[in-house]
């Protein structure tokens, strides 16, 4: 499965809620503002950091660039572009987006 | 009553003191986008305006943005733009802008960080509060 979460997680509970419901080995793509996430010494990084155990995590990275923090994405999280995007749909046999 | 005389007769106006709170991040909704444009109609009607930027607000005020990827109007750096129209009280909510991993270097704009404290007396002397 592939998660695809799209919302702020220090303004929803999207990201929460995607973590402890994706199950070990699922891939977790973070868009739109659910990128600041991945970002070194956000709040939400420690969730994203300990995820990274049983989860594949990546970031969109126009998304990353268009808020100013590709350079601050954590170690292990890995930048994809809208082609990666699309490889990550057709290389999961489905896909769960977290509105 | 004697205010509003002169408002009739076009003389000093009242000044009342406005706050814009801006508590969302930029892009993924068009809060902040709107807010911008409403705050730079405020300037045309001389009011003591005030931008606060809190919660996921703070990430409005990052520093190298590039939108291009994501094809959408770079608006950052009309905040820079705002001290042209007499807007200067930028405030950032110290807490907020330290959960999310920032410091006052990372920001696009000069701001004056407030704790909770300066924070809330500030916003409880307003006469008008707009949140967006």
């Amino acid at each position: 499965m592939l998660h695809i979460v799209n919302k702020s997680a220090t303004e929803r509970t999207a990201l929460d809620s995607a973590l402890r419901l994706a199950t070990k080995g699922s891939a977790v793509l973070l868009i739109e503002d659910a990128v600041y996430a991945a970002t070194k010494g956000s709040t939400a990084a420690a969730k994203i950091q300990s995820a990274m155990a049983d989860l594949q995590i990546y970031a969109l990275g126009p998304d990353l660039e268009a808020r100013g923090v590709a350079g601050r994405v954590l170690d292990g999280v890995k930048i994809v572009d809208y082609g990666g995007f699309v490889d990550l749909v057709t290389e999961h046999n489905a896909c769960q987006s977290w509105l | 009553m004697s205010d509003m005389m002169d408002d009739m007769e076009g003389g000093e106006g009242v000044v009342k003191k406005f706050m814009f709170v801006n508590r969302k991040a930029p892009h993924g909704t068009i809060y902040a986008l709107e807010a911008l444009e409403v705050v730079l109609i405020s300037a045309a009607f001389d009011q003591d305006v005030s931008l606060v930027f809190a919660d996921d607000g703070v990430y409005q005020l990052i520093k190298g943005v590039n939108t291009k990827g994501i094809e959408v109007k770079d608006f950052s750096k009309t905040y820079r733009a705002l001290e042209g129209y007499d807007i200067e009280k930028l405030y950032v909510d110290k807490d907020s802008m330290e959960a999310r991993g920032l410091t006052e270097d990372d920001l696009i704009v000069d701001v004056t960080v407030l704790d909770s404290a300066a924070m809330a007396a500030l916003m409880a002397d307003q006469d008008v509060v707009i949140s967006c």
